[in-house]
């Protein structure tokens, strides 16, 4: 493996660590009060590794809800994964197969996020596992550490760390819309069918991000597919 | 908590990994059709757009002002600096001392 491309990853997966430590860590915090022990508790962590269903179990533990409703909320709100390996996929170096199967399970929105919008044609597998290690060792670490904790740490720092993931995500996508028309419209058509979704309440949060992030995608596909089209057949009458 | 527990946990873990793991390990090697890896290619930046609009609002429950507050902050410093770290950092920075003085 080569260890200078793991390090970068590394470095490439701080900004996700250090949006981890708070959701984790009041993760842990919540776990305790709906009756999980610390075990309990990282051990969804080490084995789940899923904020979004994870914080959802919760829920639906302390209400007493039936385990096969939590197995399939859980299913339903990580489809939108398939989209991401997929995309991420034709993105990744070439690599055998048990190997890409160990580096998928640390694929998260944010690990995703933060590979896909690389300026490399190719990803390496090396720096794929630096990014995977340290978002997923915050994680498990943090979850543990919030369990024991708890809510220690002052207020008003637990709540403005309650916007670290989502500044991570716009500091992501921000410096690809830079004189980029389309990764404009694909983030802003999605980010209104969501609002949609949202407010009108006719899907769950899982299967609103899932909808909205194909909708928009083909959509502007076709658009693209459209204009590009109309530009070599101009291309050819101007030939001709 | 008992077995079922553990048991629950299992199926979480199944559940979660199936879909990343399957389009990475079974694509690999296989040439999609050129619209398909089109629109896989979109994918990121529709799915952060979803991801960060309307949930960055509610960040807080209750505090809208709070989360409209953190979207301007981060915004503003990705059009300014273009490092991650940077807009995290940042955006903590000043959300938490809007939460000290109110």
């Amino acid at each position: 493996m080569n260890n200078n491309s793991f390090v970068l990853g590394l470095k490439a997966g701080l900004s996700i660590a250090i949006g981890y430590f708070p959701v984790a860590l009041t993760f842990g915090l919540l776990a305790k009060t709906s009756g999980l022990s610390i075990w309990e508790a990282t051990a969804m962590s080490i084995f789940v590794y899923a904020g979004a269903s994870q914080y959802m179990s919760l829920t639906l533990i302390s209400k007493g809800v039936d385990p096969i409703l939590i197995v399939l909320n859980t299913f339903v709100l990580n489809i939108r994964h398939f989209l991401m390996t997929a995309a991420l996929n034709e993105k990744m170096q070439s690599e055998k197969r048990w190997i890409k199967g160990i580096y998928a399970f640390g694929i998260t929105d944010e690990s995703f996020s933060v590979l896909a919008t690389r300026k490399e044609a190719k990803i390496g597998t090396a720096f794929a596992f630096g990014v995977a290690f340290i978002a997923y060792s915050s994680w498990v670490v943090f979850t543990a550490v919030g369990h024991v904790i708890g809510a220690n740490l002052p207020q008003f720092l637990q709540a403005a760390m309650s916007i670290a993931l989502y500044a991570m995500f716009v500091g992501l996508l921000v410096p690809s819309m830079r004189g980029n028309r389309k990764v404009v419209m694909l983030a802003l058509i999605a980010a209104a069918i969501n609002g949609f979704f949202f407010w009108t309440g006719v899907l769950s949060t899982g299967w609103s991000i899932l909808v909205a992030t194909l909708a928009s995608s083909i959509f502007v596909e076709i658009i693209y597919a459209k204009h590009e089209k109309r530009k070599r057949i101009a291309g050819q009458l101007k030939g001709a | 908590m008992g077995a079922w527990y553990w048991w629950t946990l299992l199926g979480m873990a199944l559940v979660t990994y199936i879909p990343r793991a399957i389009p990475l390990t079974f694509l690999e090697g296989k040439e999609l059709p050129p619209v398909v890896s089109g629109v896989l290619r979109n994918i990121p930046f529709a799915v952060l757009g979803a991801l960060i609009f309307p949930a960055i609002l509610y960040v807080q429950e209750g505090n809208l002002l709070f989360g409209f507050i953190g979207t301007v902050v981060a915004f503003t410093l990705a059009i300014l600096f273009s490092n991650v770290m940077v807009v995290v950092l940042g955006t903590i920075g000043v959300l938490a001392v809007y939460s000290l003085i109110f």
